[in-house]
């Protein structure tokens, strides 16, 4: 589904083959992979991270925090610990989410050349990919493409002559949202429950086995060989806004291509429902949409023209996460929409902290009872009282907020088809 | 560090150290939690403790944060009271209930709940969830500990306390969202020693007491006294508590310096003989082979007549009784005549630790202390067995070292999930001599095992590595490299702690440990030095008689006629059964004061009902040298009293009056200056606070005293206590009492243990008024105390012959606490240890039975391996019925049965 009929720079997927396969090693480096390493294996540390922040390159697992400072939180003087770990997040399990996958089936060694340079920059020694279970391709490449790196010496001991040494290890996850949240994916990489941990204090303080550690998405990584080659301007010139670069656009939901593209950051929600997912399939009306994932916030009709960056998606109300929008049609129920998302998120919860436990079970059992016609006008009271209860910082983690924001948008949006429920005693979609 | 913080507008000069739940608690404020706890620190999981934080002085908005993850900062201001804060609290509440039964009338926990406290507290009331409640199935987890998961509101708290606090490795959290479950992996019996503080660390009704459920009653409705554990030499403090005449349970009494919030299974679940059928209840008097019961004046009258027509009694003390009662025996029968209760071996060697406390010249930390100290090595104890509770505090004390890690990444000590993340489960230097292996050797970072002998001379070693001009040397290449490794870790620590005692019966063991702890002291180290003896007194009754058992058997003749009284001790536990069969038969009258029959008292003339710590007040003295009163709980309606009313109403001289302890403890110090400080270790008797007296009872409205009301509406006149502040009434003092004389923790809002931090001047610590006990034992900077010599001999065994250890259980070698039918379930079948090499060479495999000789007696026991035990020994479960009387360590020949 990939459209390769403009001009638009794709420095991510440019290369990705459409037979289905990954790059090899030799197609890889065929491609100028691996330059960015020997180049940045001659810079200092710090230059890297400079770059990297002068890029203005954004975490793309969901929370948009800028890499280059996440990076430079790192103590790399003499007096710091010496084990440092680079994990690269690639449990993808958000909803509605499926661009890592692309890059890690696509071009894994981009990925393992993003990780190098990156614990280069960090002085980590040791580095993990923290992979979704199910991601069972993904896993064959990588577990392929980690042996041809540690073949070329790009991982090993005096990685180039450079006396910088790096181990990588694959670790496929046995499958949790919550292993998503970088702190509860450390719990689970320590084989412990993937509760998520208090912050402070910080992983680049103390996060894996105890060591100072960073923690990056996939398409965050992807992305550092590129910065490197081409510099932070080039990469800052790339989007559409201030935020740097591309991104991983993607679209599901009755439209009439659901896909994924690559394109520049900014890019409004209009072109890419429109233009890239072809708009909306015959006999459906666009009723709303959750911008990245879905653990965002419903934007609507009004919202079309918002471009799809960090600063305006979260100025109209929600949230760019992953950029993977899940478009509502006017013959899809919203309220089961809703329903659908919360009782995964319920089920998804680690149990640990009491609103997450407790409050999202309780929104799910509501919004069945809406659905199932046994809902009371004193419901939605409830659940507006959870979207309070669950909001930002009354949690332990960001699991039950990202919740609440399909909820709340929807009934924000949506009142009036959940006052319908309780009214007609049943889901008007379903007859 | 100060801090000056605002909560609601008001200032507070704070420890700036703290975190803001710990400090709006300590200020008095009420903040509801539940993961939180004092001892245990903070996670966040919770959300309870939610507060409204603000910027500074113009945000008037704020942010919520939960109090326990917040540190306190100087000028910050918060609100507790904000109309946010208390909506997210209540919601809060609300939410964990939707899982919650809502059962609180059948619930064990009901009138002292915390969950039911802080509900109340966030003033939710009312419930909106209608949905059906997630349930599960609840775990059979043994004697001690009832589990009624349903009930769970998902605090973490007993995993956090059996696993990370006590070390516990079979009780875990399951699953996830709100279906997580907290139990073990299979039904089964909890395998810590000190499950039982479950009970009180859970804030609600999953982990209960399943003693007091076999004879349940509501707190409300309860009796009780401040008391201490008499089950070891720790001396833990306890509430002891009782209705209809029968004690019902035993929880921990807060003491900062000693046990803390916690207890041991024994301490807890071992109070049930006090209510056997068993009990000597009356006073009896042996008539053609059988006991008849005679009046409590009867009884006095005839054994006032024996001693004052024979002037010739000896009186055996017991390291069991109170200093009271040893002191008064003594008193009657005249110091000449007066015996320590306890063979000589063990006598001298008590007297030998006490030579030791009582020259100064190391500090003797308290059970609490010892959690401070940053590297550790034990001496021949099997701290689990033999004094749990220091085990406990031991686990603490291992994590200072390795807790310097987090503390150098900036995180604060009470963010405790943080904490053992940057630890990552290491342990600071933690060394054992030991034996056989031990159940803390998990967290040792050296350990030998060797015969007791080897032991002493291995902590010489040590001792010599520290202090050059002592001439000790390690036996071999080996050893000397471990005790390098030793004496640098003490020598590198801030504050070396050195353990031992006295249960291998092995002097040379408590010199080493002197040896050593001085050697470091004299290196300028801030050294500590603990040692564990035998019973609850065993220091105060060794302090009151410097003659034994043996001694009382060589003295008695067939050719004179005495008559022997002796103190609540079974002497067939102590000495062999021959010896004592002659010794007691010796005697025209054997006058036995204990509380349950045994074959001292089955071998007596005349009984004298004596009462146990539940039905008695006295003064005992801990391993630390620490004086503590205990009192006694209710006043049975049959015969039993503290045994010093008894002997005292024997003694002419108190003919005229009747005595109170008060009086007994004036005579005690008149006689004994040394003890001077008995006098203060608790308010006198005629202490009243505002006036009145300290009810023993808690304030309540139930239909307590209903039960009899068919015979009379009115109460019955409650017994007068003659001997304390305290009342056997609900009536008297409302508030906080002086803390020796707390019976219970209640505070208006807090019906559960929790109350206890109204108690403290801040949570988690000192109590107002100060942590009960005086020591007597103080370290003295002047001290010339001298380095002991002593190279043990090391006599090996003639061949084929097995040198016999105890082996200690803590539930089976306490006497008492194994006649509690909870603790029986736990205590082993008897069994004879070997090392396995040694049975491999006699092809004696486990479970074998093999044939002992025991006391001139053959005897069949299964043989068990025990890792560790060191070559030509064998063990022997200590204080059992089948191994009463034995003196260890002994020389004895095995085989395998009918290898004739």
């Amino acid at each position: 589904m990939y459209p390769i009929n403009d001009n638009i720079e794709k420095p991510l997927t440019q290369h990705i083959k459409n037979d289905g396969s990954w790059l090899t090693l030799k197609e890889y480096e065929s491609t100028g992979g691996y330059q960015a390493l020997k180049k940045a294996l001659q810079m200092k540390p710090a230059e890297i991270i400079q770059v990297v922040l002068d890029s203005g390159l954004k975490g793309r697992g969901g929370a948009g925090f800028p890499t280059g400072k996440k990076w430079s939180t790192i103590d790399i003087s003499e007096n710091a610990s010496s084990i440092k770990y680079l994990v690269a997040n690639a449990d993808e399990m958000e909803p509605g989410s499926f661009k890592d996958r692309f890059l890690l089936e696509g071009n894994p060694h981009q990925l393992i050349e993003g990780i190098i340079i990156g614990a280069y920059a960090i002085q980590a020694s040791f580095s993990y990919i923290f992979l979704r279970w199910a991601y069972h391709l993904a896993g064959k490449a990588l577990t392929q493409s980690i042996q041809e790196a540690y073949d070329a010496g790009y991982l090993g001991k005096n990685i180039g002559g450079s006396g910088f040494n790096l181990d990588m290890s694959l670790h496929i996850s046995v499958g949790r949202y919550m292993c998503g949240e970088e702190t509860a994916l450390l719990n689970a990489l320590e084989g412990k429950r993937s509760n998520p941990r208090a912050k402070p204090p910080y992983p680049s303080n103390s996060g894996l086995f105890g060591k100072p550690t960073i923690v990056n998405n996939v398409e965050t990584l992807s992305n550092v060989p590129h910065i490197i080659m081409k510099g932070a301007n080039w990469f800052m010139n790339l989007s559409k806004t201030g935020e740097g670069g591309t991104k991983l656009y993607g679209a599901s939901g009755k439209v009439k291509s659901p896909g994924l593209w690559e394109l520049p950051l900014g890019i409004s929600l209009r072109e890419l429902l429109e233009d890239y997912a072809g708009g909306m399939a015959d006999g459906y009306r666009f009723k709303g949409v959750l911008p990245g994932g879905g653990s965002t916030d419903f934007l609507v009709e009004e919202h079309l023209d918002v471009a799809m960056d960090y600063a305006s998606v979260a100025k109209a109300g929600s949230r760019l996460g992953t950029g993977t929008i899940i478009v509502l049609d006017d013959k899809t129920c919203p309220v089961g929409m809703v329903h659908n998302l919360e009782r995964f998120f319920a089920q998804e919860s680690c149990g640990w902290c009491t609103p997450c436990r407790e409050g999202l079970p309780w929104t799910a059992k509501i919004l069945y009872a809406l659905e199932t016609g046994a809902g009371k006008t004193e419901d939605l009271n409830i659940l507006e009282f959870h979207t309070h209860y669950m909001a930002p910082g009354n949690t332990f983690c960001a699991l039950a907020p990202g919740a609440m924001e399909p909820l709340q948008s929807a009934l924000k949006y949506f009142k009036a088809d959940f006052e319908m429920h309780i009214h007609q005693h049943k889901c008007p979609w379903n007859s | 560090m100060m801090a000056k913080i605002f909560i609601d507008d008001k200032p507070y000069e704070v420890d700036g150290s703290k975190n803001l739940l710990e400090t709006a608690l300590s200020i008095g404020l009420n903040l509801p939690y539940f993961c939180w706890h004092p001892a245990m620190h903070s996670v966040g999981a919770c959300r309870q403790c939610a507060i409204i934080k603000y910027k500074d002085d113009d945000d008037k908005k704020g942010k919520l944060v939960m109090a326990c993850m917040e540190p306190v900062a100087d000028n910050l201001h918060i609100s507790i009271e904000a109309p946010e804060a208390h909506a997210f609290r209540a919601g809060n509440v609300e939410a964990l209930m939707t899982n919650h039964p809502h059962d609180c009338p059948v619930c064990d926990e009901g009138g002292e709940c915390h969950l039911q406290d802080m509900t109340v507290m966030t003033g939710h009331n009312e419930r909106r969830y209608c949905y059906t409640k997630r349930t599960h199935n609840n775990q059979y987890l043994g004697p001690f500990v009832n589990h009624e998961m349903n009930r769970c509101i998902q605090c973490y708290r007993c995993v956090r306390f059996y696993k990370d606090y006590a070390g516990g490795k079979d009780l875990d959290v399951f699953a996830a969202h709100n279906d997580v479950y907290f139990g073990r992996q299979e039904e089964g019996v909890l395998e810590s020693e000190f499950s039982g503080n479950l009970v009180e660390v859970c804030p609600t009704g999953v982990f209960t007491d399943k003693t007091l459920k076999k004879h349940y009653t509501r707190k409300w409705d309860l009796t009780n006294a401040p008391s201490v554990c008499h089950q070891c030499s720790l001396g833990c403090n306890i509430i002891a508590s009782e209705r209809y005449g029968t004690i019902r349970r035993v929880l921990s009494r807060f003491n900062g310096d000693v046990n803390g919030y916690f207890l041991c299974d024994r301490g807890r679940f071992g109070y049930e003989y006090i209510n056997s059928k068993n009990r000597i209840i009356t006073p009896a008097r042996l008539v053609n082979g059988s006991f008849a019961a005679i009046t409590a004046g009867d009884a006095v009258q005839e054994i006032k007549a024996i001693i004052n027509t024979e002037n010739n009694t000896i009186g055996i003390g017991s390291p069991k009784a109170s200093m009271e009662s040893n002191f008064l025996l003594r008193e009657l029968v005249g110091p000449a005549n007066f015996y320590a209760g306890v063979p000589a071996r063990e006598g001298k060697l008590i007297r030998q630790v006490i030579a030791i406390l009582d020259n100064g010249k190391v500090k003797t930390p308290s059970l609490s202390e010892a959690k401070t100290y940053d590297a550790v090595f034990i001496l021949g104890e099997d701290l689990t067995n033999t004094a749990p509770m220091l085990a406990l505090s031991l686990r603490q004390a291992a994590k200072n070292e390795p807790n310097e890690i987090a503390r150098a990444v900036k995180i604060p000590d009470w963010n405790d999930a943080a904490t053992r993340e940057a630890v990552q489960g290491a342990t600071g230097p933690f060394f054992i001599a030991a034996a056989h292996d031990t159940k803390l050797d998990d967290i040792a970072t050296g350990i030998y095992h060797a015969s007791p002998d080897q032991i002493a001379g291995f902590g010489n070693a040590v001792a010599g590595n520290i202090n050059r001009q002592l001439n000790f040397v390690a036996a071999d290449a080996e050893i000397e490299k471990l005790s390098d490794t030793i004496s640098a870790a003490l020598l590198a620590a801030k504050k070396p702690l050195i353990v031992a005692g006295t249960s291998l019966y092995n002097e040379a063991i408590v010199q080493a440990a002197a040896n050593i702890a001085y050697a470091l002291k004299d290196r300028g180290k801030d050294a500590g030095l603990i040692y564990i003896l035998p019973e609850a007194n065993s220091i105060g009754s060794a302090l009151l008689a410097d003659q034994y058992l043996e001694d009382a058997f060589a003295q008695a003749s067939p050719k004179e006629a005495k008559s022997v009284i002796i103190l609540e001790n079974d002497l067939y536990q102590r000495m062999d059964k021959t010896a004592t069969d002659t010794f007691l038969q010796y005697f025209t009258n054997v006058i036995s004061l204990d509380y349950l029959e045994n074959a001292t008292t089955r071998n007596s003339t005349l009984l004298l009902p004596a009462g146990t710590f539940a039905e008695a007040d006295g003064t005992i003295i801990s391993n630390e040298g620490r004086a503590q009163r205990f009192y006694q709980v209710h006043v049975p309606k049959n015969d039993v009293r503290s045994s010093w009313k008894w002997l005292a109403e024997l003694m002419a001289a108190y003919d005229s009056s009747p005595i109170n302890l008060d009086a007994v403890i004036d005579r005690l110090t008149a006689a004994f200056p040394a003890l001077q400080a008995i006098q203060y270790v608790a308010p006198s008797a005629g202490f009243r606070e505002d006036t009145q007296k300290i009810p023993r009872s808690p304030q309540r409205y139930s239909g307590r005293t209903a039960i009899n009301a068919d015979m009379h509406v009115s109460e019955p006149r409650p017994p007068a206590d003659p001997d304390s502040a305290l009342s056997y009434t609900m009536e008297g003092y409302v508030g906080i009492p002086p803390p020796a004389l707390t019976p219970f923790y209640w505070s208006p809002g807090w019906n559960s243990a929790q109350a206890i931090n109204k108690y403290q001047i801040e949570v988690g610590g000192e109590l107002h008024g100060g942590n009960p006990g005086k020591r007597l034992f103080e370290p003295d900077p002047n001290s010339k105390a001298a380095y002991f010599n002593s190279t043990p001999s090391a006599c090996s065994p003639k061949e084929g012959q097995y040198m016999v250890l105890p082996l200690y259980h803590i539930f089976g070698s306490d006497e008492l606490s194994a006649q509690s039918p909870a603790v029986a379930e736990r205590v082993p079948q008897p069994y004879i240890a070997l090392n396995d090499s040694d049975a491999g060479k006699a092809g004696i495999v486990e479970g074998a039975i093999i044939e002992i000789l025991l006391s001139g007696n053959k005897k069949w026991l299964p043989v068990k391996l025990k890792m560790g035990l060191p070559q030509g020994t064998a063990g022997l479960p200590k204080g059992l019925q089948e191994t009463a009387g034995i003196i260890y360590p002994f020389y004895t020949t095995i085989k395998i049965a009918g290898n004739d």
